[in-house]
Protein backbone atom coordinates (compact mmCIF):
# COMPACT_ATOMS: atom_id res chain seq x y z
CA UNK A 1 0.00 0.00 0.00
CA UNK A 2 1.38 3.88 -0.71
CA UNK A 3 2.77 5.21 2.08
CA UNK A 4 0.94 8.32 1.13
CA UNK A 5 -2.09 6.58 1.19
CA UNK A 6 -2.04 5.37 4.74
CA UNK A 7 -0.77 8.39 6.44
CA UNK A 8 -3.40 10.80 4.41
CA UNK A 9 -6.05 8.04 5.95
CA UNK A 10 -4.07 8.09 10.00
CA UNK A 11 -4.25 12.10 9.28
CA UNK A 12 -7.81 11.97 8.81
CA UNK A 13 -8.64 9.76 11.27
CA UNK A 14 -6.97 11.69 13.98
CA UNK A 15 -8.02 15.03 13.06
CA UNK A 16 -11.81 14.28 13.03
CA UNK A 17 -11.07 12.40 16.06
CA UNK A 18 -9.71 15.61 17.79
CA UNK A 19 -12.55 17.68 16.27
CA UNK A 20 -15.40 14.93 17.76
CA UNK A 21 -13.57 14.23 20.82
CA UNK A 22 -14.17 18.64 21.63
CA UNK A 23 -17.48 17.95 21.19
CA UNK A 24 -17.61 15.51 24.57
CA UNK A 25 -17.00 19.33 26.98
CA UNK A 26 -20.43 20.21 25.89
CA UNK A 27 -21.56 16.42 26.68
CA UNK A 28 -20.34 16.65 29.85
CA UNK A 29 -21.86 19.96 30.97
CA UNK A 30 -24.84 19.32 29.71
CA UNK A 31 -24.95 15.92 31.75
CA UNK A 32 -24.35 17.43 34.58
CA UNK A 33 -26.93 20.38 33.90
CA UNK A 34 -29.35 17.50 33.71
CA UNK A 35 -28.59 16.01 36.89
CA UNK A 36 -26.35 13.36 36.42
CA UNK A 37 -23.17 13.44 38.70
CA UNK A 38 -19.27 13.60 36.82
CA UNK A 39 -19.06 10.06 36.99
CA UNK A 40 -22.21 9.24 35.72
CA UNK A 41 -21.33 11.30 33.00
CA UNK A 42 -18.24 9.99 32.43
CA UNK A 43 -19.43 5.69 32.65
CA UNK A 44 -21.90 6.79 29.60
CA UNK A 45 -18.88 8.58 27.68
CA UNK A 46 -16.90 5.14 28.44
CA UNK A 47 -19.83 2.38 28.32
CA UNK A 48 -22.41 4.00 26.05
CA UNK A 49 -20.27 5.95 23.60
CA UNK A 50 -22.61 7.10 20.96
CA UNK A 51 -22.79 10.96 20.87
CA UNK A 52 -26.46 11.43 19.84
CA UNK A 53 -27.76 8.83 22.26
CA UNK A 54 -25.77 10.20 24.90
CA UNK A 55 -26.91 13.63 24.46
CA UNK A 56 -30.62 12.69 23.80
CA UNK A 57 -30.60 10.44 27.61
CA UNK A 58 -29.33 13.07 29.11
CA UNK A 59 -31.64 15.65 27.10
CA UNK A 60 -34.62 14.14 27.98
CA UNK A 61 -33.60 14.06 31.51
CA UNK A 62 -33.28 17.90 31.97
CA UNK A 63 -36.35 17.93 30.67
CA UNK A 64 -37.58 16.37 33.51
CA UNK A 65 -38.69 12.97 31.60
CA UNK A 66 -38.56 9.76 33.58
CA UNK A 67 -36.35 7.01 32.88
CA UNK A 68 -38.18 4.86 30.19
CA UNK A 69 -38.50 7.91 27.98
CA UNK A 70 -34.68 8.67 28.16
CA UNK A 71 -33.59 5.05 27.65
CA UNK A 72 -36.28 4.76 24.39
CA UNK A 73 -34.60 7.81 23.10
CA UNK A 74 -31.33 6.81 23.48
CA UNK A 75 -32.25 3.32 21.90
CA UNK A 76 -34.15 4.32 19.28
CA UNK A 77 -31.05 6.64 18.27
CA UNK A 78 -28.66 3.87 19.05
CA UNK A 79 -30.05 1.84 16.25
CA UNK A 80 -28.60 3.01 13.23
CA UNK A 81 -25.44 1.89 14.70
CA UNK A 82 -27.08 -2.08 14.12
CA UNK A 83 -27.19 -0.74 10.10
CA UNK A 84 -23.36 0.71 10.19
CA UNK A 85 -22.45 -2.70 11.86
CA UNK A 86 -24.23 -4.76 9.03
CA UNK A 87 -22.18 -2.54 6.66
CA UNK A 88 -18.82 -2.66 8.07
CA UNK A 89 -18.83 -6.74 9.67
CA UNK A 90 -17.00 -7.80 6.40
CA UNK A 91 -14.52 -5.45 6.10
CA UNK A 92 -13.57 -5.68 9.70
CA UNK A 93 -14.47 -9.60 9.89
CA UNK A 94 -13.35 -9.24 13.39
CA UNK A 95 -11.85 -12.80 13.92
CA UNK A 96 -13.06 -13.87 17.49
CA UNK A 97 -15.76 -12.85 19.77
CA UNK A 98 -13.32 -10.80 21.84
CA UNK A 99 -12.13 -8.96 18.57
CA UNK A 100 -16.40 -8.53 17.67
CA UNK A 101 -16.86 -7.46 20.95
CA UNK A 102 -14.33 -4.65 21.11
CA UNK A 103 -14.67 -3.63 17.53
CA UNK A 104 -18.50 -3.20 18.11
CA UNK A 105 -18.25 -0.94 20.92
CA UNK A 106 -16.30 1.55 18.52
CA UNK A 107 -18.89 1.14 15.99
CA UNK A 108 -20.66 5.25 15.70
CA UNK A 109 -21.49 7.49 12.76
CA UNK A 110 -17.29 8.76 12.60
CA UNK A 111 -16.09 5.27 12.26
CA UNK A 112 -18.13 4.15 10.02
CA UNK A 113 -17.97 7.26 8.16
CA UNK A 114 -14.17 7.08 7.95
CA UNK A 115 -14.11 3.30 7.47
CA UNK A 116 -16.37 3.77 4.62
CA UNK A 117 -14.83 6.36 2.89
CA UNK A 118 -11.07 4.59 2.66
CA UNK A 119 -9.91 3.69 -0.68
CA UNK A 120 -9.49 -0.40 -0.13
CA UNK A 121 -10.02 -2.74 2.41
CA UNK A 122 -7.26 -2.53 4.52
CA UNK A 123 -7.03 1.42 5.23
CA UNK A 124 -10.92 0.81 5.97
CA UNK A 125 -9.84 -1.22 8.66
CA UNK A 126 -7.13 1.27 9.70
CA UNK A 127 -9.63 4.59 9.38
CA UNK A 128 -11.93 2.42 11.56
CA UNK A 129 -9.61 1.44 14.19
CA UNK A 130 -7.08 4.49 14.53
CA UNK A 131 -11.06 6.99 14.27
CA UNK A 132 -12.35 4.93 17.13
CA UNK A 133 -9.30 4.99 19.25
CA UNK A 134 -8.76 8.71 18.95
CA UNK A 135 -12.64 9.54 19.52
CA UNK A 136 -12.79 7.43 22.30
CA UNK A 137 -9.81 8.82 23.94
CA UNK A 138 -11.42 12.45 23.00
CA UNK A 139 -14.72 12.10 23.87
CA UNK A 140 -13.80 10.72 27.45
CA UNK A 141 -11.21 12.94 28.61
CA UNK A 142 -13.49 15.98 27.41
CA UNK A 143 -16.49 14.38 29.06
CA UNK A 144 -14.57 14.50 32.04
CA UNK A 145 -13.66 18.26 31.71
CA UNK A 146 -17.00 19.18 30.83
CA UNK A 147 -18.79 17.62 33.41
CA UNK A 148 -16.22 19.09 36.34
CA UNK A 149 -16.39 22.08 34.79
CA UNK A 150 -19.56 22.78 34.60
CA UNK A 151 -20.50 22.63 38.50
CA UNK A 152 -18.05 26.21 38.44
CA UNK A 153 -20.68 27.20 35.88
CA UNK A 154 -22.54 31.02 36.68
CA UNK A 155 -25.71 31.87 35.62
CA UNK A 156 -24.56 33.35 32.06
CA UNK A 157 -22.36 30.67 31.49
CA UNK A 158 -25.28 28.40 32.05
CA UNK A 159 -28.06 30.59 29.63
CA UNK A 160 -24.87 29.81 27.14
CA UNK A 161 -24.81 25.84 27.92
CA UNK A 162 -28.95 25.89 27.35
CA UNK A 163 -28.21 27.16 24.19
CA UNK A 164 -25.18 24.88 23.39
CA UNK A 165 -27.20 21.76 23.67
CA UNK A 166 -30.36 22.48 21.39
CA UNK A 167 -27.08 23.66 18.67
CA UNK A 168 -25.54 20.04 19.21
CA UNK A 169 -28.72 18.51 18.23
CA UNK A 170 -28.90 20.36 14.91
CA UNK A 171 -25.21 20.14 14.31
CA UNK A 172 -26.16 16.29 14.46
CA UNK A 173 -29.26 16.18 12.20
CA UNK A 174 -27.52 18.87 9.39
CA UNK A 175 -25.26 16.66 7.53
CA UNK A 176 -28.82 14.36 6.92
CA UNK A 177 -30.51 17.74 5.97
CA UNK A 178 -27.62 19.16 3.77
CA UNK A 179 -28.13 19.50 -0.45
CA UNK A 180 -26.72 16.37 -1.82
CA UNK A 181 -27.07 14.07 0.93
CA UNK A 182 -29.00 10.57 0.00
CA UNK A 183 -32.91 12.11 -0.33
CA UNK A 184 -32.69 14.92 1.77
CA UNK A 185 -35.66 16.09 1.03
CA UNK A 186 -37.35 12.99 2.36
CA UNK A 187 -35.44 13.75 5.23
CA UNK A 188 -36.60 17.45 6.13
CA UNK A 189 -40.06 16.18 5.88
CA UNK A 190 -39.07 13.75 8.55
CA UNK A 191 -37.29 16.39 10.72
CA UNK A 192 -39.80 18.61 10.39
CA UNK A 193 -42.63 16.18 11.16
CA UNK A 194 -40.67 15.30 14.19
CA UNK A 195 -40.43 18.76 15.42
CA UNK A 196 -43.81 19.27 14.72
CA UNK A 197 -45.42 16.12 17.08
CA UNK A 198 -42.72 17.12 19.70
CA UNK A 199 -43.40 20.43 20.20
CA UNK A 200 -47.64 20.02 19.68
CA UNK A 201 -47.44 16.89 22.19
CA UNK A 202 -45.30 19.06 24.48
CA UNK A 203 -48.01 20.26 26.91
CA UNK A 204 -50.14 17.12 26.76
CA UNK A 205 -47.65 13.87 28.02
CA UNK A 206 -44.97 14.00 30.20
CA UNK A 207 -41.66 15.49 29.68
CA UNK A 208 -39.76 13.09 27.07
CA UNK A 209 -42.48 11.03 25.87
CA UNK A 210 -42.71 13.63 22.96
CA UNK A 211 -39.59 12.93 21.73
CA UNK A 212 -40.07 9.42 21.64
CA UNK A 213 -43.09 9.72 20.06
CA UNK A 214 -42.01 11.97 17.82
CA UNK A 215 -40.47 8.88 15.63
CA UNK A 216 -43.71 8.30 14.33
CA UNK A 217 -42.79 11.25 11.46
CA UNK A 218 -40.98 8.54 9.77
CA UNK A 219 -43.89 7.47 8.40
CA UNK A 220 -43.72 10.55 6.29
CA UNK A 221 -40.84 9.18 4.26
CA UNK A 222 -43.20 6.48 2.79
CA UNK A 223 -42.49 3.22 1.06
CA UNK A 224 -38.59 2.24 -0.08
CA UNK A 225 -37.61 3.70 -3.85
CA UNK A 226 -36.52 0.18 -5.53
CA UNK A 227 -32.87 0.74 -5.47
CA UNK A 228 -30.36 -1.36 -7.41
CA UNK A 229 -28.69 -3.95 -4.81
CA UNK A 230 -25.30 -3.28 -4.02
CA UNK A 231 -23.06 -5.71 -2.54
CA UNK B 1 -34.65 10.95 40.59
CA UNK B 2 -32.67 9.23 42.85
CA UNK B 3 -29.07 8.41 42.19
CA UNK B 4 -29.62 5.10 41.95
CA UNK B 5 -32.29 5.52 39.33
CA UNK B 6 -30.24 7.63 37.48
CA UNK B 7 -27.19 4.98 37.87
CA UNK B 8 -29.99 2.18 36.54
CA UNK B 9 -30.61 4.75 33.46
CA UNK B 10 -27.45 5.05 32.52
CA UNK B 11 -26.28 1.54 32.89
CA UNK B 12 -29.23 -0.09 31.38
CA UNK B 13 -29.31 2.85 28.48
CA UNK B 14 -25.80 1.77 27.66
CA UNK B 15 -26.14 -1.71 27.55
CA UNK B 16 -28.71 -1.50 25.35
CA UNK B 17 -27.22 0.67 23.14
CA UNK B 18 -24.13 -1.22 23.20
CA UNK B 19 -26.08 -4.74 22.29
CA UNK B 20 -27.44 -2.55 19.27
CA UNK B 21 -23.60 -2.15 17.85
CA UNK B 22 -23.29 -5.49 18.64
CA UNK B 23 -25.76 -6.89 16.70
CA UNK B 24 -24.39 -5.56 13.93
CA UNK B 25 -21.62 -7.34 13.85
CA UNK B 26 -22.87 -10.78 14.96
CA UNK B 27 -26.86 -11.22 13.10
CA UNK B 28 -26.68 -11.99 9.73
CA UNK B 29 -27.42 -9.07 7.49
CA UNK B 30 -30.79 -10.26 5.97
CA UNK B 31 -31.91 -9.61 9.24
CA UNK B 32 -31.23 -6.04 9.44
CA UNK B 33 -31.30 -5.54 5.51
CA UNK B 34 -34.83 -5.74 4.89
CA UNK B 35 -35.83 -3.05 2.86
CA UNK B 36 -38.24 -1.54 5.11
CA UNK B 37 -36.14 -1.83 8.14
CA UNK B 38 -33.31 0.16 6.32
CA UNK B 39 -36.30 2.93 5.35
CA UNK B 40 -37.04 3.08 9.06
CA UNK B 41 -33.67 3.24 10.41
CA UNK B 42 -32.55 5.76 7.89
CA UNK B 43 -35.08 8.15 9.07
CA UNK B 44 -35.07 7.73 12.91
CA UNK B 45 -32.54 9.73 13.43
CA UNK B 46 -34.06 13.48 11.65
CA UNK B 47 -37.15 12.50 13.38
CA UNK B 48 -35.66 12.12 16.64
CA UNK B 49 -32.62 14.54 16.69
CA UNK B 50 -35.57 17.70 14.90
CA UNK B 51 -37.52 16.83 17.67
CA UNK B 52 -34.61 17.02 20.51
CA UNK B 53 -34.07 20.29 18.80
CA UNK B 54 -37.73 21.34 18.86
CA UNK B 55 -38.01 20.53 22.74
CA UNK B 56 -34.87 21.79 23.81
CA UNK B 57 -34.25 25.03 22.51
CA UNK B 58 -38.60 26.13 22.51
CA UNK B 59 -40.07 24.56 25.59
CA UNK B 60 -39.69 24.66 29.26
CA UNK B 61 -41.94 22.47 31.94
CA UNK B 62 -44.39 21.39 29.33
CA UNK B 63 -44.58 24.96 28.06
CA UNK B 64 -43.87 26.68 24.61
CA UNK B 65 -40.93 29.40 25.45
CA UNK B 66 -39.58 31.77 23.35
CA UNK B 67 -35.69 32.94 24.87
CA UNK B 68 -32.22 33.28 23.75
CA UNK B 69 -31.97 29.46 23.14
CA UNK B 70 -33.65 30.34 19.96
CA UNK B 71 -31.07 32.98 18.83
CA UNK B 72 -28.39 30.49 19.79
CA UNK B 73 -30.31 28.05 17.62
CA UNK B 74 -30.56 30.57 14.47
CA UNK B 75 -27.04 31.62 15.02
CA UNK B 76 -26.02 27.44 14.84
CA UNK B 77 -28.11 27.32 11.70
CA UNK B 78 -26.21 29.97 9.94
CA UNK B 79 -23.28 28.71 10.86
CA UNK B 80 -23.82 24.94 9.37
CA UNK B 81 -25.04 26.58 6.70
CA UNK B 82 -22.10 28.60 6.20
CA UNK B 83 -20.19 25.11 6.39
CA UNK B 84 -18.65 26.07 10.23
CA UNK B 85 -17.06 23.05 12.07
CA UNK B 86 -19.01 21.85 14.68
CA UNK B 87 -16.93 23.25 17.62
CA UNK B 88 -17.41 26.68 16.19
CA UNK B 89 -21.33 25.87 15.70
CA UNK B 90 -21.40 25.31 19.05
CA UNK B 91 -19.09 28.35 20.45
CA UNK B 92 -21.26 30.63 18.52
CA UNK B 93 -23.99 29.36 19.68
CA UNK B 94 -23.53 29.31 23.17
CA UNK B 95 -22.21 33.20 22.51
CA UNK B 96 -25.35 34.34 21.67
CA UNK B 97 -27.73 32.46 24.41
CA UNK B 98 -25.48 34.37 27.07
CA UNK B 99 -25.15 37.72 25.32
CA UNK B 100 -29.26 37.52 25.24
CA UNK B 101 -29.36 36.64 29.25
CA UNK B 102 -26.50 39.20 29.63
CA UNK B 103 -28.83 42.08 27.33
CA UNK B 104 -32.08 40.66 28.97
CA UNK B 105 -31.08 40.28 32.12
Amino acid sequence: MPRSARSATLRDAIGLGVAVGLYGVAFGAAAVGAGLDPWQALTMSLLMFTGASQFALVGVLGAGGGALAAIGSALLLGTRNTVYGVRLAPMLAPRGRLRRAAAAHWVIDETTAMAVAAPDRELGRLAFWVTGATIYLGWNVTTLVGALGAGALGETAQAALDSVVPAAFLALLWPRLRRGAPEAGVQRRVALGGAVVALALTPFVPAGVQVVLAVVAVALAGRPRTREVTG
Amino acid sequence: MSAGTLWTVVLVGAAGCYLLKYAGLAVPAAWVQHPAVVRVVDFVPAALLAALVAVQAATSDGALVADGRLVGLAVAALALALRAPFIVVLLLAGGAGALVHVLAG
